[in-house]
This record gives C-alpha cells, sequence and structure tokens, in this order.
C-alpha cells in the first residue's frame, strides 16, 4: 500500500514537474525568438531575395498578365481577399470578362469581381458570342504613378525598390488619390476609413515569396519577377517577341504591370 | 451613398461597365459646398475691391458689407473639407508634412494666408469705425473694440492716410490672392488627368469666373434681403451697378462654360465619347435642363434687359434678387455638375453610375444645409461687432 502510494505521489510530482516545465519552456518560446534555422522555411519564391538585406533592393518588379492563360476562376480574388481582409465591394484585385458578339459589340462585366469565378454563361446577350477572354486587374505600381502626386499628406508614397504603398496611420481619408488613379484600383476601406489598394504583396516579396495571386493561379496567368535578373520568366517576355501593351498608355503613367495578349477592348 | 449602377431597359444596361471600386462616389455633397463656400468668399472680395481698388463709386454702400460678407463664409471655409475627410484629426499634416507635389496639399496656406489678408483689411478699413464705438460703448464691448482698433485711437490725418495706403495695399493684393485661391480650388480638379470631365486647363478659369458671378449675386441678394428686413432703403444706383459687374462676370463665365463643352465636342476624341454618355444620361437634368436652360439662359437674358434697358427703379428692385438668387442656384448646380457629375463617369470609359445624396450623416443633405447656414449666422454676429452700413455710425468713412 505504502509502496503504491509512494509511487502515485512521484508520479504526481514527476507530472507537476513535466507540466510546470512544458507551460514555462512554452511561454518562453513565445517570447523568444527562434533561432532561423528552427523556423519552418518555406522555399524562397523569388531568387536571391531572402538574402537582400538592404532596406530596399536593388531589384526591379514587373506584373505580367497574360490574358491568354486567365481563364476566370476567381482563385487570385479569393486568395486576395483573404490575405487582406478586403472589406466586401471593394476591391484590391478583380477580374474583368469580356464578350464580344458577331455585330462586334463588346460586353464587359465583373459581378463581385470576379470573386465567384465565371461558372456561368452570361445571360440575355442579344446576339451569339464571337469571343471571349478575362482581364484581371490590380495596380499598376506606375513609374509615374498619378496617386503619389496628389497625396496631400504623402501618406501614399512610392519605395526606393518601386513599390507604391499607403501608410494607413497618415491618410487623412480625403480621397483624392483614388480620385487620380487613373485605374480605379483604389478605394477607401470603410472600416479605417483610410485608401487601400494592391500593393503586390510587399510583405510577402520582402521576405522572397510571391504575391498570393501569383501563387495561387492555376494557369500561371499572373506572373511576378524581377527585371534585372535576366533568368527570370518576365524578363523573358518583356524581351522576347510577344504581344506585350500596358493600360492607357496615352496616361503617361507608365506602369510596371503589363498584359501579354492585350486586346484592343481593354481600357 | 446610395449609389446604383443604372439599369435602364435592354442592351444599354448590358453594356454598360463600371470598374468595381467606381460605384463608390467619395467626393460628395461637401465637396460640391467647398468649392461654393471659396467662390462666395472670392466674389464678394472682388466686389469690395471693385470699389476699395479700382473706384467704381456706386459700389461704396456695399464695399463694406462685402468684406464682412466675405469673412463669414470664409470661416466655414474649411467645414466642408473637415466633415468630408475620413481622419479630420489628421488634418492638421497637411500643414505639418504637405506633400509639395499636391495641389491640394496648399490649401491650408492658401486659406491661412488669405485669412489674415482679409481680417487685416476688415480692421484697417473699419479702424476711425471701431475707435468711435470704442470710446462710446461700455464693459466688454469696449474691450473688443479696443482690441480691434489696435488699442489705437490716433485718427490723425497722417494716421488715416497711413491706414488708406495700407487698405490699397492690401485690396491689392488681396486681388490676385483671391484669385489664387478660387483658380486654384478650379486647379485641384483640373489637374485631375484620369478624369476627362475636370482635366482641362479652363477649370481654374471657369471656377474663378463663376466665383466672381456667385459672390456679386450673393452680395445683391443678401444686401437687399438684409435691407427689407431691416427697413433700410436700398441705392439702387448701387444695385444697377453690381448687375452690371454681375452680367459681365456672367458672360464670361457662361461662354466659357459652354465653350469648354463645345470644344469637346468639336475635337471628339475619345473623351467626347465619355463625357457624351454623362452629359446626355446621368447629368442630363442637373446639367442641361436646370444648369444651362433655366438657370443660365434665364438670368443671362434678363440680366441683359436689366442692363441694357432703361427701366424703373422698381422693376430693378424686384427683378435684381430673383436674377441674382438665380445666378446662385446656377453656380451650385455648376459645382454639382463638376464635383458629382466627374464621378459619375467610370474609368472604365464603359459606363455611369447615378447618385442620390443622403439625407443624415457627415455629408448628407441636412449637414449641407448647416454649413451653409452657419455662415449666415456668423454674419449676423459679425454685424453686432462691424456696422456693415456706412450710414449706420459715425461721420467717420474711409
Ligand atoms: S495604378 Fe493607380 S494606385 Fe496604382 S500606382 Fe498607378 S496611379 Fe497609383
Ligand atoms: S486618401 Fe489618404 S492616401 Fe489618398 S490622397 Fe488622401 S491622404 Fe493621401
Amino acid at each position: 500500500m505504502e509502496d503504491i502510494r509512494q509511487e502515485i505521489d512521484q508520479d504526481r510530482r514527476a507530472f507537476i514537474r513535466k507540466v510546470l516545465g512544458g507551460t514555462i519552456a512554452g511561454s518562453l518560446l513565445l517570447v523568444i525568438p527562434m533561432p532561423a534555422s528552427a523556423v519552418l522555411r518555406v522555399a524562397e519564391q523569388i531568387p536571391g531575395m531572402q538574402e537582400e538585406t538592404e532596406v530596399f533592393t536593388k531589384k526591379r518588379f514587373v506584373f505580367v498578365v497574360d490574358i491568354t492563360a486567365c481563364i476566370g476562376c476567381g482563385s487570385c480574388c479569393v486568395a486576395d481577399k483573404a490575405e487582406y481582409n478586403v472589406p466586401d465591394g471593394n476591391y484590391r484585385t478583380w477580374v474583368e470578362r469580356y464578350i464580344i458578339d458577331d455585330h462586334d459589340d463588346v460586353y464587359v462585366d465583373s459581378p463581385n469581381g470576379g470573386l465567384d469565378g465565371y461558372i456561368q454563361p452570361r445571360e440575355g446577350l442579344p446576339h451569339p458570342t464571337r469571343d471571349t477572354f478575362f482581364v484581371p486587374k490590380l495596380c499598376n505600381m506606375c513609374e509615374k504613378p498619378s496617386c503619389t502626386q496628389v497625396c496631400p499628406v504623402g501618406a501614399t508614397y512610392k519605395t526606393g525598390d518601386g513599390f507604391v504603398l499607403v501608410d494607413k496611420t497618415r491618410c487623412v481619408g480625403c480621397s483624392y488619390c483614388v480620385q487620380a488613379c487613373p485605374y480605379s484600383v483604389r478605394f477607401i476601406n470603410p472600416e479605417t476609413r483610410t485608401a487601400e489598394k494592391c500593393t503586390w504583396c510587399y510583405h510577402r516579396v520582402r521576405k522572397g515569396y510571391l504575391p498570393a495571386c501569383v501563387s495561387v493561379c492555376p494557369t500561371q496567368a499572373r506572373k511576378f519577377g524581377d527585371l534585372n535578373d535576366t533568368n527570370s520568366e518576365v524578363w523573358k517576355i518583356l524581351h522576347e517577341p510577344h504581344v506585350v501593351s500596358v493600360l492607357k498608355p496615352d496616361m503617361g503613367n507608365q506602369p510596371a504591370l503589363h498584359y501579354v495578349g492585350l486586346r484592343r477592348e481593354v481600357v | 451613398m446610395s449609389v446604383g449602377v443604372h439599369h435602364a431597359e435592354g442592351v444599354v444596361s448590358l453594356a454598360n461597365y463600371v470598374f468595381p471600386n467606381d460605384v463608390h462616389i467619395h467626393w460628395s455633397l461637401m465637396i460640391v459646398l467647398y468649392p461654393y463656400i471659396t467662390g462666395i468668399v472670392a466674389g464678394a472680395f472682388i466686389v469690395s475691391s471693385l470699389y476699395h481698388v479700382f473706384g467704381i463709386r456706386d459700389l461704396k454702400p456695399i464695399s463694406r458689407y462685402s468684406l464682412i460678407f466675405a469673412l463669414a463664409f470664409l470661416c466655414c471655409a474649411t467645414w466642408p473639407l473637415l466633415l468630408h475627410l475620413g481622419h479630420p484629426e489628421r488634418a492638421f499634416s497637411m500643414f505639418l508634412t504637405p506633400n509639395p507635389t499636391s495641389a491640394m496639399a496648399g490649401f491650408g496656406y492658401i486659406y491661412t494666408a488669405y485669412l489674415i489678408l482679409l481680417v487685416h483689411e476688415i480692421l484697417f478699413i473699419y479702424r476711425p469705425t471701431m475707435v468711435a464705438l470704442w470710446q462710446q460703448s461700455k464693459g466688454i464691448m469696449r474691450g473688443i473694440y479696443a482690441f480691434l482698433s489696435f488699442f489705437n485711437n490716433n485718427l490723425s490725418r497722417e494716421s488715416l492716410e497711413l491706414d488708406h495706403k495700407i487698405i490699397n495695399f492690401l485690396a491689392g493684393i488681396g486681388i490676385p490672392m483671391a484669385c489664387v485661391l478660387h483658380g486654384y480650388v478650379g486647379f485641384i480638379f483640373g489637374g485631375i488627368k484620369a478624369n476627362p470631365l475636370w482635366a482641362t486647363p479652363l477649370m481654374p478659369v471657369i471656377f474663378l469666373l463663376s466665383a466672381c458671378v456667385s459672390g456679386i449675386a450673393g452680395i445683391i441678394f443678401s444686401y437687399m434681403l438684409i435691407k427689407k428686413f431691416s427697413g433700410g432703403t436700398i441705392d439702387v444706383a448701387c444695385i444697377r451697378t453690381s448687375l452690371k459687374f454681375l452680367w459681365g462676370f456672367f458672360i464670361l463665365d457662361f461662354v466659357f462654360e459652354m465653350l469648354e463643352v463645345f470644344t469637346h465636342y468639336y475635337m471628339s476624341t475619345h473623351h467626347w465619347h465619355v463625357l457624351e454618355n454623362l452629359l446626355w444620361g446621368p447629368l442630363y437634368t442637373t446639367y442641361w435642363t436646370l444648369q444651362v436652360k433655366v438657370f443660365s439662359v434665364i438670368p443671362f437674358i434678363l440680366l441683359g434687359i436689366l442692363c441694357l434697358v432703361k427701366l424703373k427703379d422698381r422693376i430693378i428692385l424686384f427683378f435684381a434678387p430673383i436674377v441674382s438668387l438665380m445666378i446662385l442656384a446656377q453656380v451650385l448646380l455648376m459645382r454639382w455638375n463638376v464635383v458629382i457629375g466627374g464621378q459619375l463617369m467610370s474609368n472604365s470609359t464603359r459606363g455611369q453610375v447615378f447618385f442620390t445624396p443622403e439625407w443624415a450623416g457627415r455629408e448628407g443633405i441636412i449637414a449641407a444645409i448647416i454649413v451653409m447656414t452657419a455662415p449666415l449666422v456668423i454674419l449676423f454676429i459679425l454685424s453686432r461687432i462691424f456696422p456693415l452700413w456706412i450710414h449706420e455710425e459715425q461721420p467717420q468713412e474711409t
């Protein structure tokens, strides 16, 4: 009886010790940063990015959208909404559906920004469809952005490596930038009452990962990469004979977002 | 904001495509009022300068009143902006850390400079009056008047002459500043290349001219109204001259407004296709019917008759307030059509939205009415301190 009791006591003590130890160790883990080697490392998606130590990289990022590849599944929009918790009715990125009928009339729509995917054909059009395609839209990361030009407090600005970002702690919510962007990619977030837009997932890119929409696109219609890297896919696309163009070139904004197979119907 | 994508019958609505973010109207009633109020300020100042700088003696009876009127509106010029901002508590950053390339960042500076100038101009013009009132009044008012006359009761010839020089100087730089204040507001819109309705170098000019027009009309209307209710006599010569100026400025204003549309039509670039759909679409009633046909053509003809035909005083006094009120409505409609109209067409160039302002809320109709009534209340308070009319005070005159 005595031995049994002793054994139980010992077990109890050991148990309490273990629990305490585990709790303390667990809490310590929360406060003490883990050595880098211990972190689960996701394979780098942008070559050389994780070795970058400078505040601004020397890379020259471009975004390429291949219109001929987009199937209008809306995965990118879903990923984007999840990544940023975008409020309903506002869009950091969206996918448009173009339909050209045999009278050469053009019909464009983007119900819910394409979030639900284009599962059903468009109804009610008066003539048979001749051609149809999808066009994803996002921030053009203009070389000469009109949004940063007009912001009265400099809350929207261009980083040293070419990203146009919004500092929501400085934004006064005047909407001037929303008016100034020729591509309508900006909106005022109803919760924060500040301007918001696509950032090309700056936080991911800085860690060497591709933008969320790029990594989920099943057909690789969205591509992202460094133009200074002659091995990158984007370099090849922009330097080989492809039909490549930008949106609204006459605005003079010089977008860093390029479209492969851009059609004249697209605005 | 209740904005609905228009669903007209048939193909039209099928072809109507608005960028998903373009269904929101971000600049609503408050941004309509903002240029309206600054315009009235600039216009009223110009009325007073016509007397003080250009020596149009007929305008003497309203020369002081128009300055106080301008000040009352200037006090409220920032209200609509603050009501509009998502974070008004950060508004001061526009002063502290302005972005030099932003058209909007200059507003704080221009506004403040203009406010300082206007207040000084008023104080110098009123100094003899303030000194007289200082001597007469008692208690707290005595202190106020002493302060407003810079605690200086020297009304000697030399000192009045010096005052006069200062007034001329202030009025002289006041004119270009009033023009800058409002031309600049036009530039806030005119500099937005993304918007084909706004992006025209004519925008500052049109804004400036319509500012003069609304200022003069506001002065005529309120002058007659105040006189009517306070039982004073209306100076008909002054009204006649003001109407002439109103007509003159309105000719320029209206012609430029029409020329702008006509030039777009004549050039027929791809922008025209967008503007055409806008002007004959969601903007048809407020632009063509109200702004152009009712509130421009009719006052235009009326003003022409009032200025060119020899009419009895009675008729002038009957039509002057009507015409002025119509002109005030015209300018308000013009602001609406520019500010709201510009946002009704999507950057997709393929569609438009419709907009109905809401009643409640920071940018609703009720707030707008309050913002527009506030200057009148301020004007009333100011009139308790500054006698609006020259004959109300002691023999001193400027
Ligand atoms: S697309 Fe619009 S928001 Fe993006 S950088 Fe260009 S102007 Fe700015
Ligand atoms: S809404 Fe914010 S980011 Fe945009 S212009 Fe105004 S202050 Fe700048």
